[in-house]
């Protein structure tokens, strides 16, 4: 193994930074998709993994994905929340894998929020 | 396809020894065959703190905290929360007082309280992979201090941090550092005194084998302040773990050239021997350790010159505790300024504390200095289990003393640990509650130190008998006053005249127990009770004739497991004990069902 340099540390810092961000929860954004047993009936596994398909794709390094439970509203699975760092949570309903990838780069990467397939912004109230 | 999950499974020596790995191998089976290898990865961390909750683990990157796991959860875990995407309840920390589980980690009281320096890195990274140590700022501080700055700029900034030596004296690790870069003498050497010898710590065992590169990129940095290229671990033998993972950190770091000649290309060269201890508490005392290392009997000696001027090889030497290294990069990283910030007046920064005895949260914390004995305790400790009542804790190991309950909103930090007449030591903070005889505790600490005197000086080595033949005589009921006053005498001569730090805090122990329990003691003599019922030859064993009948029945159990044949009775009969036969061992209460045995 070579000698490492300045930059090398720099180099394999960046490469394992997905890692940190993950455990840290630094991401920039977090993509929720929910899974309870309504959601996983509707087809979630499959948006599940086109998500994790464009994260590859694009080499993202600071968005977050995680799993949840059932969210309420049973009739509009598959269904998943982006949370860009520092806004409101979008909350979005009737997904199909093309609508995964449209998400990805509007609301994920653009930062504007895909009005068609959105439900609601913000959280439920709760105590 | 990146990993969107992150298993965390504490593999310190706590959850192992509780079957750790056990469950890991499980979680990687369980994974595979449900497929989701290429989602979820395992990663196997150091200690997480928390032992008292082992084997327990953390999933990213919600941060939910499963504790007390075993084999058989993995498949209902793996299914629901890592499928399905529904965390399992009954596996998370529920708190004493609140009948609903907590999820987070970051909402447990005993994680949210703390702050980590040294231990920045815990439960976050593999050990046994220098890319994630590197990925969370590792090797930065060297980098900085390699390129940026001079020996006299690093040593400046560990001044300004004001950093104390963690190892229990508590010397300013910057005026140490400037000592050493201005002797006189080549090569100089650098030191992590990885001994940790107090019964009951295990702040160092737990940086070495959970961020082992923490220490040896402090020791780098230490080797460019002072002008070595020579470093020493010594690291005791009863820690194979911590061995493995250090000497694991130390091949890769060199395989990296990160140890090594022209080090990131900057012309400095480093490297780093390990030494191993065989088993001698007195080596943690630098002098005797740098015996140790060259090979010679290890045995302190007189002190000036200290090791700063003429250490290992007669050469200038900087010796620092495994914790004091591990701050060392973060000072680096975000300057001296930032960490005195922290802390109090005197006292700068965090302290690694191991929180140990009578308490409902067993662990390893990290916390400012300044913060309250009641906040260790209470809040992040979780209180004494069984609601019995706080009694004293005792702080430094068979150095310190005991705090008294009294105190309890003691800040703590050097000096006023030391006026209450303990010490911080190296982070040992034993909790007792009114079950603890404390006369007794003072003789567990002796026989230690007794054991452990290497002999050379006279006051260690008979003192140290001298009090310990009383205190056992005391503890069995045949004290006297005057045994008393010379126990006090004697203490006080063996720490005025010891050569060392083991004989000159030996009677540390004693002379706290004696300023704030005395009554005990004087119980133990005048009474010939022990009020903790823990000296068993002052208890007195009688068998309450109600309860043996009407709950017992007279079962005769404790007659048959008597080893004095002491106890009589008839079955459905009320049972009595023979105090003239009873030798006070304690079986009959081990093994009445009933209760009906009591201690007086």
């Amino acid at each position: 193994m070579p000698k490492l340099t300045l930059e090398d540390l720099k180099q394999i810092a960046d490469k394992t930074r997905r890692l940190t961000n993950l455990r840290d929860g630094a991401g920039r954004a977090k993509v929720t998709v929910h899974m309870g047993t309504c959601g996983i009936a509707a087809g979630s596994r499959k948006i599940m993994d086109a998500v994790l398909r464009e994260i590859e794709q694009r080499d993202l390094k600071d968005v977050l994905v995680t799993t949840s439970g059932c969210a309420g509203l049973c009739s509009r699975e598959p269904m998943a929340t982006v949370e860009v760092a520092g806004e409101a949570p979008v909350k979005y309903v009737d997904l199909t894998e093309g609508k995964v990838k449209r998400i990805f780069t509007e609301h994920v990467l653009g930062g504007k929020i895909v009005q068609e397939c959105a439900l609601a912004m913000g959280s439920e109230r709760t105590h | 396809m990146p990993h969107r999950m992150h298993l965390m499974v504490c593999a310190g020596t706590g959850c192992v020894s509780n079957g750790s790995f056990k469950v890991r191998e499980a979680l990687q089976k369980e994974i595979a065959k449900r497929g989701l290898e290429n989602e979820v990865q395992v990663v196997t961390t150091g200690c997480n703190g928390f032992c008292a909750a082992g084997p327990l683990m953390v999933v990213h990157p919600d941060g939910i905290f499963y504790q007390q796991l075993s084999v058989n959860d993995v498949p209902h875990l793996v299914e629901e929360h890592f499928l399905k995407g529904r965390p399992v309840q009954k596996l998370m920390y529920k708190p004493p007082e609140t009948p609903s589980p907590v999820h987070k980690m970051m909402d447990i009281e005993f994680f949210k309280r703390q702050r980590l320096i040294a231990l920045r890195d815990r439960g976050l990274i593999d050990p046994e992979r220098i890319d994630e140590y590197i990925a969370r700022d590792g090797y930065t501080a060297l980098a900085k201090a390699l390129t940026e700055m001079t020996s006299e700029q690093i040593v400046e900034e560990v001044k300004t941090s004001g950093l104390r030596g963690r190892g229990g004296a508590g010397f300013p690790t910057g005026v140490k550092w400037e000592v050493v870069r201005r002797a006189e003498g080549e090569p100089k050497y650098i030191i992590c005194n990885g001994d940790e010898g107090d019964p009951g710590a295990f702040m160092d065992r737990s940086i070495i084998e959970s961020d082992p590169h923490s220490v040896i990129e402090g020791m780098l940095i230490g080797g460019k302040a002072i002008g070595a290229s020579q470093g020493v671990v010594y690291i005791r033998n009863e820690y194979p773990l911590a061995l493995q993972r250090l000497i694991i950190a130390i091949d890769q770091a060199r395989e990296y050239g990160l140890l090594g000649n022209d080090i990131l290309g900057s012309g400095f060269s480093f490297d780093i021997s390990i030494t191993r201890g065989a088993g001698a508490f007195v080596c943690g005392e630098e002098t005797a350790l740098i015996a140790a290392v060259e090979g010679r009997l290890g045995e302190p000696r007189a002190r000036p010159p200290y090791p700063a001027e003429s250490g290992l090889w007669g050469k200038p030497t900087c010796i620092n505790n495994v914790e004091t290294w591990a701050n060392v990069p973060p000072i680096i990283n975000r300057g001296g300024k930032w960490y005195s910030e922290i802390g109090t007046e005197t006292s700068k920064g965090t302290k690694v504390f191991s929180l140990v005895g009578k308490i409902n949260n067993t662990g390893l914390v990290e916390v400012p200095m300044g913060i309250t004995l009641r906040e260790i305790i209470y809040e992040i400790g979780g209180g004494i289990p069984d609601g019995k009542k706080f009694k004293a804790v005792q702080t430094g190991g068979p150095s310190g003393g005991c705090i008294p309950g009294e105190q309890i909103d003691l800040p703590i930090d050097y000096e006023s640990l030391t006026e209450a007449g303990s010490m911080m030591g190296s982070g040992g903070m034993v909790v007792m509650d009114e079950d603890t005889c404390m006369v007794d505790v003072a003789r567990y600490f002796l026989a230690f130190t007794q054991d452990e005197s290497c002999g050379k000086c006279i006051p260690c080595r008979e003192g140290t008998k001298l009090m310990l033949d009383i205190l056992t005589k005391i503890t069995d009921g045949h004290g006297t006053l005057e045994d008393l006053l010379a126990l006090e005498e004697v203490a006080k001569i063996v720490k005025e005249t010891s050569l060392c730090g083991l004989g000159k805090t030996a009677p540390n122990p004693v002379l706290t127990t004696l300023r704030y329990f005395r009554d005990e003691y004087i119980a133990h003599i005048e009474a010939h009770k022990c009020p903790a019922h823990v000296c068993r030859q002052l208890n007195t064993y009688t068998i309450n004739p109600q309860i043996c009948v009407e709950r017992g029945h007279g079962c005769g159990v404790c007659k048959r497991e008597c080893p004095e044949k002491a106890i009589f009775g008839d079955k459905n009969q009320a049972h009595r004990i023979d105090p003239a036969l009873c030798s006070k061992c304690g079986t009959c209460v081990d093994v009445c069902h009933f209760g009906a045995v009591i201690v007086d």
